[in-house]
């Protein structure tokens, strides 16, 4: 912030020597200088501290939020140090720049980059046209990917969603309401790795052997019951179940929340209207409740698909995608990092890419419709 | 009529209601389970569910029992498949669990009665070694079972039926152990004592801070500027780019790991913070782009056309007027990404990894290494919670609300 300030006083001060250009090319030259300088002297910092940990956690916090700050400020100013024309002309980009460039460099110049290298060997050295798609299509691993993530599309989505909807619907009928949606919400707040743990905890198994008491919730219930425990993170297929309940665990809340808001829009007189004319509840439920949220449903349904689709740290922390539980997102991360191969990784990328893309262009559709104010 | 009506309502609310507490007991015992579990003690966690901490009945060990040697050949008996058969004559009584208080001196000189412990006798069992393993229930209701699965062992534990009301051992050297990053011990399910590296979680907490406040902050600030320019703002490009913006919205994150990591590497940036918040800036910046130009584009426009007739310029408008107007927005987007980048796992790991480990890191790190090692593991569970779950418990309201507006439109 100290260049920023010590501008000032001088524009007010010593005018005479402003209005002279070379001074105004002079500042507006040394002024960025001395902002990269402090930047750079603050990143440098933090690259070879050997201050406690907390200070330079502290450091950090206070140099990213404050250059990013900074940085604006001194952009707004040079802008304005030009001519007028050009000052009006480049000022929106001050605003907008900064987020296009990132998401450039981020996100839109990336696709194009793995497009490149999904046509390319393992290393990106030299073309081998489609025989990573061939990989990415045929390969028996890849085929179990696929199985599992519809799986995972189709379970976990009409588990999260219809458990949402039931919760939504009954809580609405209740005076607790607000308690029970907060208890089935709370999940959202943890983490994926969390709940591998939470739920790795209930599925553990001791093994086989004389008097051995689980400590496996599940295992234990089975026991109860007089069942055999078992090994349930390497039953396949079975164990893409029991990792698709760990998600609907998580995203029932998000579902249940946006849906319960839908329910309290139906109007309350078209509901009346039909109990009057004799309909069950079940009858005015699946005629009028349904049909009046169905914009939302979809909206709630195509959130979850899409995060379905993209799952990855449940099955790392679970299983690692072994035991017949491979994900697309984890065999991308096993190509990409663990077997550096970057042409095959880039074509699952891709791969993911193309399944989103419905969407993305729906959203477009969508997009393009409402934008009235644009 | 109508009173039956009522009744018929108040039945169905009951319905309802049971329902409900059923599910939510559903969705909270997960996370009740390894909450106990991280106060269990390490030994008790390896021999005994987390829900022996409330009353049960159980089998308690009241007597051991040690073959005399006269009972030869166990193994051949054991290979045989024939009956082991324990009389008094062939038991040597051990060891013996006395609940009643024994008299103090003055008492006994007073005249007190010594409690005399016959061993509990036995009267003849015959059964195999494999059924004596499993346990043989005696006339009384006792369980007499072989201890251990090993014939040489020759000690036979006699167990009563009994009601447990707490007698679990509380503590909380699992949490210390975990957040230090010194060695720890402890004892395993044999009574073993098992060293280890402790694994810093205090630390990754640090650091866990350290990606997430600047990881919200900065792409909010970006956004809102961005969100401004695009809403309020006019020059050439401003629909083409807002429409990738919007086609960005969806786009898998995956799509860039590869290519970004190659930068980075180039860069010296693996491995910083910065490269951290600029990656989850740029993963980010969608979403936050379009809910605050979806807000900031619906304040009144006279509001500002009034502020330019005043002379302010561009920036002073956005910095008076438009940020202080839009912190419902940047509230409820900030919540969002926090908790978003705080249970990030992915984009820690790949821009990361081992240097400034975060808590997910270091969770995740821990399921893989000490898969067993429930009392390390749950407790570290629960650190990396805590913070996430105070924040979203707290501002829940604002959570919610930018999860509407955040839903990809249908």
């Amino acid at each position: 912030m100290v260049p920023a300030k010590n501008t000032k006083p001088n524009k007010s001060g010593i005018i005479g020597w402003f209005s002279s250009t070379i001074g105004q090319i002079l500042i507006s030259l040394f002024i960025p200088s001395i902002t990269f300088i402090v930047l750079w002297q603050g990143y440098l910092f933090l690259q070879r501290a050997k201050a406690p940990q907390i200070v330079q956690v502290v450091v950090a916090i206070i140099w990213g939020v404050g250059g990013v700050a900074l940085l604006y400020v001194v952009a707004n100013w040079l802008v304005l140090k030009l001519p007028k024309t050009w000052s009006k002309r480049l000022q929106p980009f001050v605003f907008v720049g900064p987020a296009v460039a990132i998401m450039g460099w981020f996100l839109a110049v990336p696709a194009i980059r793995s497009l490149v290298s999904s046509f390319r060997d393992r290393l990106g050295d030299g073309w081998v046209w489609f025989d990573n798609y061939i990989y990415a299509f045929t390969d028996p691993r890849m085929l179990e990917t696929f199985r599992n993530n519809l799986l995972w599309l189709v379970f976990g989505t009409s588990f999260s969603v219809g458990m949402g909807l039931l919760i939504a619907v009954l809580a609405d009928r209740s005076k607790a309401e607000v308690l029970y949606k907060s208890i089935i919400f709370t999940p959202m707040a943890i983490s994926f790795v969390g709940a591998g743990v939470i739920w790795k905890f209930i599925y553990t198994y001791k093994g086989i052997g004389a008097n051995i008491q689980e400590i496996g919730l599940l295992n234990a219930i089975v026991s109860g019951l007089g069942g055999t425990p078992q090994p349930w993170l390497s039953l396949s297929p079975w164990n893409n179940f029991f990792l698709i309940i760990i998600m609907v665990w998580l995203q029932t809340g998000y579902a249940m929340v946006i849906l319960s808001s839908a329910i309290k829009g139906v109007p309350a007189e078209l509901l009346e209207a039909a109990r009057i004319d004799g309909a069950s509840e079940a009858r005015a439920f699946f005629n009028i409740t349904i049909p009046y949220i169905k914009g939302t449903i979809i909206t709630v349904v195509t959130t979850i698909v899409i995060f379905s689709l993209k799952t990855f740290d449940i099955v790392r922390v679970m299983t690692g995608g072994n035991n017949g539980t491979n994900v697309i997102a984890n065999e991308f991360y096993l190509q990409s990092f663990t077997y550096t191969n970057k042409g095959r990784a880039s074509a699952i990328a891709i791969v993911l890419l193309l399944l989103v893309t419905p969407i993305i262009i729906n959203n477009l559709r969508q997009f393009n419709k409402d934008r009235k104010g644009f | 009529m109508a009173q039956s009506a009522k009744s018929q309502k108040k039945s169905q609310s009951l319905v309802v209601n049971l329902v409900l507490i059923l599910i939510c007991i559903i969705w909270l015992v997960p996370i009740f389970g390894i909450l106990i579990t991280s106060f269990r003690q390490s030994t008790d966690i390896f021999n005994s569910g987390w829900w022996t901490v409330f009353p049960h009945k159980e089998q308690v060990t009241t007597t051991e029992i040690k073959l005399t040697t006269d009972v030869a050949d166990l193994k051949a008996i054991a290979d045989s498949g024939s009956q082991i058969s324990i009389s008094p004559e062939t038991a040597e009584f051990i060891g013996l669990q006395i609940e009643e208080e024994m008299p103090t001196e003055e008492e006994i000189a007073a005249g007190a009665e010594i409690p005399t412990y016959d061993a509990e006798t036995v009267d003849g069992v015959s059964a195999t070694f494999d059924e004596f393993v499993q346990g043989v229930e005696l006339d009384d209701g006792r369980l007499i079972r072989w201890s251990g699965s090993n014939i040489r062992g020759r000690t036979l534990t006699l167990s009563d039926n009994r009601l447990v009301w707490f007698d679990t051992d509380l503590t909380i050297k699992n949490y210390k152990d975990v957040i230090g990053g010194k060695t720890v011990t402890y004892k395993d399910g044999q009574g073993q004592t098992i060293t280890r590296i402790g694994n810093n979680l205090g630390g990754a907490f640090l650091n866990s801070l350290a990606v997430s406040i600047p990881g919200t902050i900065i792409p909010i600030l970006i956004a809102a500027f961005a969100a401004f320019g695009f809403a309020w703002l006019n020059f050439p490009g401003r629909n083409i780019l807002f429409t990738i913006i919007v086609a960005l919205l969806v786009v898998p994150l995956q799509i860039a790991l590869v290519p970004i990591l190659q930068d980075y590497v180039a860069l010296g940036l693996n491995g910083t913070f910065l490269g951290i918040w600029l990656a989850h800036a740029g993963f980010g910046l969608p979403l936050a782009t379009y809910l605050l130009f979806n807000y900031i584009s619906t304040l009144p426009r006279e509001l500002l056309e009034s502020a330019y007739i005043d002379g302010a310029s561009n920036f002073t408008i956005f910095i008076r007027l438009i940020l202080p107007l839009s912190v419902p927005a940047l509230a409820s987007f900030a919540i969002f990404q926090f908790l978003w980048l705080w249970n990030d796992y992915l984009v820690a790991l790949v821009f990361l990894g081992e240097k400034n480990k975060t808590v997910t890191i270091a969770v995740a790190e821990m399921v893989g290494e000490k898969g067993q090692d429930w009392h390390l593991m749950t407790s570290a569970a629960f650190v990396s919670m805590v913070l996430p779950l105070v924040v979203f418990l707290a501002l829940q309201r604002y959570f919610v609300r930018g999860l509407m507006a955040g839903s990809v439109k249908g």
